[in-house]
């Protein structure tokens, strides 16, 4: 094992290891809260449009694909856990097994938006793509285009996130290969871990929501 | 506390000379320069808009400009003195200049994010200004669908992706604000040892940090669905125009006491000093703008009384807005108790301040009358909504951010500029001020409706007063800008104390090196110990 104590690169305004390291840990903490609110936005218009148009919600959720939805469920909270376990081995100094952890989590990221395009392209295929090709028999056309509508732009956006990550994750495993990281100092993979979390959690909330509305 | 007796250390401003030394400072205090200069450009675009809109109402013929433009003049008005000069202008400029050296931190805790927000602000106002110059927005600051989304002719996207960067600066200026005063405390800075400007900071931080993401996604929102032509403000579809403007006042509003609170910090501040005295009631202060920050969130539908949302929502939507005002009352008594038997100067950043309590009043107290239910079905959307929140937002935040800077200026650049010019100045912008929008309030009784290029001839005098007002408003805003200037290289040495104020801040030279302080200071002694007070 090489030295390790001595790793800690000290910003000037910050006195000590100890104080740079909570003030990034707040800051995280902060950020989180901002994407929260963020998404938030986007459950407050789901919930209103939920509880106005119920059975044309229960129509347009069956028409999504639950399999491919509940296998990337699956995918994102197993990258979770290579995630959560790869933060553990950079605190423990076990660089191998780090890079191969954080390389894992990148793999299934990608895996999730593979599944995800792929469902984007079956929703195309069947005419659900709100403003390029939707059509809906029936007398609820608007109100399932709306729920089609809230569909692409929460996993779209939730998309964008996971792409964020992917890249994060990356730099990660650069920075890991280059030994920035010791068993003193590993904040950048403990803060791109808790940003890896939030997203799987939005998606914990965004998989039910979208694909179980009445499924039984 | 420790006073650093070193050799004077190189200060901040000679860490540099290039133009490439300021765009790459990762300095607090250079950083805050930058955002004035910004800023300040900024406020000039939106007063030139200001400017065209009061002369062309000056006859109640729609006659200098057409509705069209008229419509497009005071949407840019409205997106830019919001978005790009009050919503930034205290915490960006003073916050960041102050914050590190009012708690003893050698800079903020994250200072290359610091320096990105500033580039996301000038990248937001490129779009901005590119969708002004490309032919405007007209949809109002408000950006309300359907209008935004199915109807508007002009550059919404441009404008709303500006507003959208803009905000990701405000969302990292409070973060880092926020970190910084929860870790970066020198020993001995106890929370109720903090100067009241940095609560106010806080809580506008709190505010920045929870309320603009909201406005964020609402206008990515917009922007999507004006490109694709679907969406969940469609009526059509069945969804609803309303929702959207649930989600902007839920950003809007509290984006109001962005604006205030700052200002209440500088007040604090500068009242102590010139009266001599502690502040009264200092706990009460602290918790008062926490409890504006909180209950500044529940208030939105205030805004929506007219907007056919249900009786109930509509009654505690206004008996909330009553509550939040008993803290900002409390706010303004404690500072005329602080005045209360103190030995007061009046000084040119006094001056602003006595002016900003007023006109606070004042617009405050109008809000309570638009926050009833039934009068506000007679003055919504009138010009007495105008005038209401021009008090807040002119009269309370602009006053207060021009005391801010004349108090500061000996701590920024090291000069004194002419108090005498000052004090004319600041008695110019009160009496301008006051002729501008207090003729709006009475027209807004008579029915006179905001958002119009014409009117009917019997409000003309009342405008040409306003019309009048402005002008001098005009020249008392630019007065500073000639007189701060020549104090750049003709003003007298300020020293590190002229104000011989309270506050770290004033400890270390004028200006501060680049470390600010030659030693982390201790704090010893509670805020605003002025030992001179009643009298002595």
């Amino acid at each position: 094992m090489p030295p390790v104590a001595d790793a800690v690169v000290l910003s000037r305004q910050f006195d000590d290891a100890e104080q740079q390291r909570s003030a990034a840990d707040l800051g995280i903490w902060i950020f989180l809260a901002t994407e929260i609110l963020f998404f938030g936005v986007l459950f407050a218009a789901y919930a209103i449009m939920r509880i106005r148009y119920p059975e044309a919600f229960a129509v347009a959720s069956r028409l999504t694909s639950v399999s491919l939805g509940s296998i990337n469920t699956g995918v994102l909270l197993t990258s979770s856990l290579t995630m959560a376990l790869a933060v553990r081995a950079t605190k423990l100094g076990a660089r191998k097994a780090s890079i191969a952890l954080l390389s894992a989590t990148l793999a299934l990221g990608i895996v999730f938006l593979a599944i995800k395009g792929t469902e984007y392209y079956l929703d195309y295929r069947d005419h659900l793509v709100p403003a390029l090709n939707f059509s809906h028999p029936g007398p609820q056309a608007g109100q399932v285009e709306i729920f089609f509508y809230m569909y692409f732009f929460m996993t779209g956006v939730h998309s964008l996130h996971m792409i964020a990550g992917i890249c994060l994750v990356g730099v990660m495993i650069a920075m890991a290969a280059r030994r920035a990281f010791s068993t003193a100092y590993y904040t950048p993979v403990e803060l791109s871990g808790m940003y890896w979390h939030l997203v799987d959690v939005v998606w914990i909330f965004l998989y039910p929501l979208l694909y179980l509305v009445s499924r039984s | 506390m420790t006073t650093a007796a070193m050799p004077v250390p190189r200060p901040y401003l000679d860490a540099g000379f290039s133009l490439w030394s300021w765009l790459s400072s990762v300095d607090h205090k250079r950083i805050a320069i930058l955002y004035a200069v910004s800023i300040t450009l900024f406020f000039f675009i939106g007063g030139a808009a200001a400017t065209v809109i009061r002369m062309e109402l000056i006859t109640p013929a729609g006659d200098l400009v057409s509705a069209e433009t008229y419509n497009k003049l005071f949407t840019m008005h409205g997106v830019i003195m919001v978005w790009f000069f009050l919503i930034p202008s205290i915490p960006s400029t003073l916050g960041n200049f102050l914050v590190p050296l009012m708690i003893g931190a050698r800079d903020l805790a994250f200072p290359r994010l610091n320096l990105a927000s500033w580039y996301l602000y000038i990248l937001g106002g490129l779009f901005t200004v590119g969708a002004l110059i490309a032919g405007g927005v007209d949809t109002g600051w408000t950006f309300y669908t359907p209008f935004s989304t199915m109807f508007s002719n002009t550059h919404v996207i441009a404008a709303a992706a500006g507003v959208f960067i803009v905000g990701f600066s405000s969302i990292l200026t409070g973060l880092n604000f926020i970190v910084t005063i929860h870790k970066m405390r020198a020993p001995g800075m106890t929370w109720f040892r903090l100067p009241l400007f940095i609560w106010s900071m806080y809580a506008s931080s709190i505010i920045f940090v929870l309320a603009t993401p909201v406005l964020a996604m609402t206008l990515f929102l917009i922007a999507i669905e004006r490109f694709f032509g679907v969406g969940v403000f469609d009526p059509a579809l069945g969804g609803d125009p309303l929702l959207f403007q649930h989600l902007f006042w839920f950003y809007s509003h509290p984006a109001v006491y962005v604006m205030i609170l700052p200002a209440m910090g500088v007040a604090s501040e500068i009242i102590t000093c010139f009266a001599r005295k502690a502040v009264f009631a200092y706990r009460s202060m602290a918790f008062a703008v926490l409890a504006i920050a909180v209950v500044g969130f529940l208030v939105w539908g205030h805004h929506m009384f007219v907007s056919g949302q249900s009786i109930y929502a509509g009654t505690v939507f206004s008996i909330l807005t009553f509550i939040v005002a008993i803290p900002s009352a409390i706010k303004v008594f404690n500072w005329t108790a602080t005045l209360y038997k103190g030995r007061i100067s009046f000084h040119a950043p006094m001056l602003y301040t006595l002016g900003f309590i007023g006109l606070f009043t004042i617009g405050g107290m109008t809000g309570l009358f638009l926050a009833s239910l039934a009068l506000d079905m007679h003055l919504h959307d009138t010009y007495f909504v105008v005038a209401h929140f021009h008090y807040i937002m002119v009269g309370g935040a602009v006053m207060a951010f021009l005391g801010g800077i004349h108090f500061w200026w000996p701590k920024i650049t090291g000069r004194m500029y002419s108090d005498s010019w000052a004090r004319f100045a600041a008695i110019l912008v009160f009496f301008g001020f006051n002729l501008t929008f207090f003729p709006q309030f009475i027209l807004g009784y008579l029915g006179m409706p905001r958002r119009y290029h014409e009117y009917p001839p019997e409000f003309q005098v009342l405008n040409v007063l306003s019309s009048a007002g402005a002008s001098i408003l005009a020249i008392g805003y630019l007065l500073p800008l000639c007189y701060l200037f020549w104090s750049l290289r003709y003003g007298a040495r300020a020293g590190p104390n002229p104000w011989r104020a309270k506050g770290l801040e004033w400890q270390t030279s004028s200006p501060p090196p680049t470390e600010n302080f030659g030693a982390t200071p201790v704090v010893t002694e509670a805020p605003y110990a002025y030992a001179d007070a009643a009298g002595g």
